[in-house]
């Protein structure tokens, strides 16, 4: 209570107190790998490895980690704006009609490079319109976007069921999923990229969305920082009476963020469905969504934060499925509790160290 | 019952009440407490006088446990105690009466004077205890108050009462009070007085924070000066003056009244007719209220807080949309324009709450120096913020009205009161508006800033603005005013000149007299 007003210097509360959080995660996270009867040190070994150690390992984690970013800035820029879009698992899923409708209709006539800008836009429509419906609830009728959201995750879902099953199913065929996208409507992947650091990407499905990501970031840093709609966003999430004092409007913030979220949410689609599957799945999103919830939060709303975030959590999905393959006894129900206990630290307990933090701090200033 | 009331044996020592010694506490880089001695006599009210962020109180917040000095010794009865924390405060007999009550709005009054100490799992029991032992205080100090009585029934003052009990409940010799007077009228005010002297006679000892000079010559027996966090002197308030005081508190000569001239009034700017604003509850808040502000004079509103006021600053400042009537700006309706339309007609707003309203205390300062005007073409043409000069604009306005630090970049919340509130009337000032409306400009303000966003205003008024003033500060009130309105419960109930004495104003906010 009595230490929350120190002002801590940036490389404490952005650097120092992260790694902190990380590493107790961490360490508890090898208490619970010992517990069950493994090495910890050969457990993280694997992890790292799994993730990090080959070429086509960094591929599948940087593929993970463009995801991400996506919903990590989704998250983010509602945050900003005061608002906790859960909704972005649901805004992904919806995003990748729009996606795989445009590729569908372009992939015969014109190369990727073309198809792509219509893509970004349709997965970011189609996303913010899943995004509109909570946003006009919460700005005219008061309903909370929390309620909304995740209860349009489920009707999302259902819905891109509904399509998928019945309506974009090739005829004759079982599997609940579009006709695979012609190279036009496929996003490419970035061997070119890793060869250049002459890394192989091998199978691995790094692609082009990752390189959107990284623009998204410095446009959303732009839209928060730089733009006069992010400091009305800002002002409305810090302090919503001075907000309605400086004459912002409410609704129309509300839905302008909650658009720009659903949008970034939408534009996460192309990675997987674009970039690596080629066709439209059901379950396509498998959770980036609310993993970005995490990204956001460990990220503190920045982009730059919610690369590292992103990153991070891409290490631990791609490097997790090595180490539950390589280490029977750590099952992929194991690699959640992990996760999770990332989460836990890096996340809600985040100010957990602050108060030793700065009387630590204080008595260095002192001496 | 009897655990609950820890309390030292009575000996009759001749210790004083409370002793701190060399207490020295720190935040970061704000040395909030020097070195402070004090010493409080057994049975006195004792003073404690200082300008805001002058560390009166981090200093009683140390004393009660909220806070823990960096140094120094605390000694309760002449014995060195530890104070970890509220719970042990208490247990040493302090206690302590907030300036916003710490009280829950829907329990009854004995609910309230019970929470925490309920004497049990079940609480039937620990409510007859309870009941018995308000009625034998109320019989011992005169605080007289309904225990079934629901607090938000209740006026302030009696409120206030409450948090009295809920201390003396807990077993206090020693009470602090922290600016009691703030939200209370004249008349509730002398009666808490009344009750403090006979809180004093029964042998408690009362330490009594305040920044109104008036207070301390009226109550106190002895009065302690802070300055930058240093005690810089005590005295008896036998042997001081007001002008002494001041001139302790601020370190220099201060002027207490505002010099100007007269005014010099021109045609109606602002114009308000039969206007009725409801809050969000339906209640009506501003009950057909009518009047009119002129170029060149400033109208103030005197009342106790809660009449209205803020509720009709609201609606002119397009906050809050009147039930009916008109509003009229140099001739123009403005009733249901909002508040970034006002900006463009020309009405400026210093709001009452500069904390959840002027500014947003997480942004730097620079970015609240542009509240409410970011989407001028000055800070940028399209629809980026031209950062640049945003940055130089706050940078000028920080020099001319000598905000400290003069640190564009430094987040708003570290800055102290009185350079917030300046952050506030710069950027509303300089935008040169044909119509000012003001609500408590110096809340929480020191007096060195007071006596500057004073000048200010008195300008804008030479400058031949129209200016409306809402103050609970019936000085500052009668200071400024040209003209001085009464709201009680929601209307306006006369009109006075600024002569008017403060009785018959005093009266008029208690809706006794017109």
């Amino acid at each position: 209570m009595s230490t929350a007003s120190v002002p801590l210097p940036n490389w404490i509360t952005y650097g120092l107190m992260p790694l902190l959080n990380l590493i107790v995660a961490f360490l508890i996270s090898g208490l619970v790998v010992w517990w069950i009867g493994e090495n910890p040190i050969e457990a993280l070994k694997l992890l790292i490895e799994g993730s990090l150690g080959r070429g086509d390992a960094i591929g599948f984690t940087l593929f993970y980690t463009t995801s991400f970013i996506f919903t990590g800035l989704s998250v983010a820029v509602a945050f900003h704006a005061g608002l906790f879009n859960i909704g972005s698992e649901g805004q992904a899923y919806v995003g990748g009609l729009g996606a795989a409708l445009v590729a569908l209709s372009l992939d015969q006539y014109v190369p990727w490079y073309v198809t792509m800008p219509f893509a970004v836009i349709g997965a970011a429509v189609f996303g913010a319109a899943w995004a509109f419906i909570p946003a006009w609830l919460q700005a005219k009728r008061g309903s909370h976007i929390v309620i909304t959201t995740i209860m349009f995750n489920f009707i999302g879902a259902a819905l891109m069921v509904y399509l998928l099953v019945h309506v974009l199913i090739v005829p004759g065929k079982m599997a609940p999923e579009t006709r695979t996208f012609l190279p036009g409507g496929q996003l490419p992947k970035l061997d070119w990229l890793m060869a250049l650091f002459g890394l192989k990407l091998g199978p691995a499905p790094f692609n082009v969305s990752f390189l959107i990501a990284l623009v998204m970031c410095f446009l959303v840093w732009v839209l928060i920082w730089r733009s006069k709609l992010g400091y009305e966003m800002r002002t409305l999430g810090i302090s919503p009476s001075a907000a309605v004092y400086a004459g912002i409007p409410y609704a129309r913030t509300v839905i302008i963020a909650m658009l720009i979220s659903g949008g970034l949410a939408g534009m996460m689609a192309l990675n997987p469905v674009m970039g690596s599957s080629a066709r439209l799945q059901v379950e396509f999103v498998g959770g980036a969504g609310f993993v970005g919830i995490a990204v956001s939060l460990m990220g503190r709303s920045h982009p730059l934060g919610i690369i590292f975030a992103a990153l991070l959590f891409g290490i631990l999905y791609q490097g997790g499925a090595d180490l539950s393959f390589e280490m029977p006894n750590i099952t992929r129900e194991m690699i959640v509790v992990i996760q999770g206990l990332v989460i836990l630290f890096a996340g809600a307990l985040e100010y957990m160290f602050r108060p030793t933090m700065v009387h630590i701090y204080q008595r260095f200033k002192r001496a | 019952m009897s655990g609950l009331r820890i309390r030292k044996g009575k000996a009759l020592s001749q210790h004083p009440a409370i002793e701190l010694i060399g207490i020295d506490k720190s935040f970061g880089a704000v040395h909030a407490n020097k070195n402070i001695n004090l010493s409080v006599a057994k049975g006195t009210i004792h003073g404690i006088i200082g300008e805001n962020g002058a560390g009166k109180s981090t200093l009683m917040s140390i004393l009660y446990g909220f806070y823990q000095a960096d140094r120094g010794e605390i000694r309760v009865d002449g014995q060195s105690v530890a104070i970890k924390d509220s719970q042990a405060a208490i247990g040493h007999g302090i206690g302590m009466v907030h300036q916003h009550f710490m009280l829950v709005e829907n329990f009854s009054v004995l609910e309230n004077i019970m929470l925490g100490a309920e004497g049990g799992q079940l609480l039937a029991k620990g409510r007859s205890g309870a009941r018995a032992e308000l009625k034998r205080l109320e019989d011992e100090y005169g605080l007289e108050v309904d225990p079934d009585a629901i607090i938000e029934d209740l006026p302030v003052g009696t409120q206030q009462r409450v948090e009295i009990l809920k201390a003396l409940y807990r077993g206090a010799d020693i009470l602090i009070l922290d600016e009691p007077t703030g939200v209370l009228t004249p008349a509730e005010a002398d009666h808490l007085f009344k009750v403090l002297k006979v809180l004093r006679d029964q042998g408690k000892t009362v330490i009594l924070i305040t920044h109104k000079l008036r207070e301390i010559m009226a109550i106190t027996d002895d009065v302690s000066v802070m300055r930058r966090g240093e005690m810089v002197a005590t005295r008896k308030t036998a042997e001081t003056t007001v002008e002494e005081l001041a001139e302790l508190m601020v370190g220099r000569r201060v002027l207490l009244r505002v010099e100007k001239g007269e005014p010099k009034v021109g045609k109606v700017l602002l114009s308000v007719r039969n206007l009725t604003v409801k809050d969000s509850r339906g209640v009506v808040m501003v009950d057909d209220v009518s009047f009119d502000v002129r170029e060149g004079e400033i109208v103030g509103i005197a009342g106790v807080a809660g009449n209205g006021q803020s509720e009709l600053l609201e609606a002119i400042a397009g906050i809050r949309k009147p039930a009916s009537g008109e509003i009229q700006l140099d001739g123009k309706p403005i009733a249901d324009a909002d508040p970034a339309r006002l900006r463009e007609l020309g009405l400026a707003h210093i709001p009452e709450d500069r904390h959840h309203m002027g500014l947003v205390l997480k942004f730097e300062e620079y970015e609240n120096a542009v509240l409410g005007y970011h989407r001028d073409k000055r800070y940028g043409s399209g629809a980026l913020l031209d950062l640049n000069a945003i940055r130089a604009d706050a940078a000028e306005k920080i020099e001319k009205y000598d905000i400290r630090p003069p640190n564009p970049r430094l987040k708003t919340a570290n800055f102290s009161g009185g350079n917030q509130q300046k952050i506030v009337v710069a950027r509303e000032i300089e935008r040169d508006p044909k119509a000012l409306i003001i609500g408590q400009p110096t809340r929480g303000v020191d007096i060195g800033a007071i006596e500057f966003i004073h000048r200010r205003i008195v300008e804008m008024r030479d400058a031949g603005k129209a200016i409306l003033l809402v103050s609970v500060e019936l000085d500052e009130i009668r200071s400024l005013s040209d003209r001085i309105l009464v709201m009680f419960a929601g209307k306006v109930v006369g009109e006075k000149g600024a002569d008017a004495s403060e009785q018959t104003l005093g009266l008029m906010m208690a809706g006794i007299a017109a």
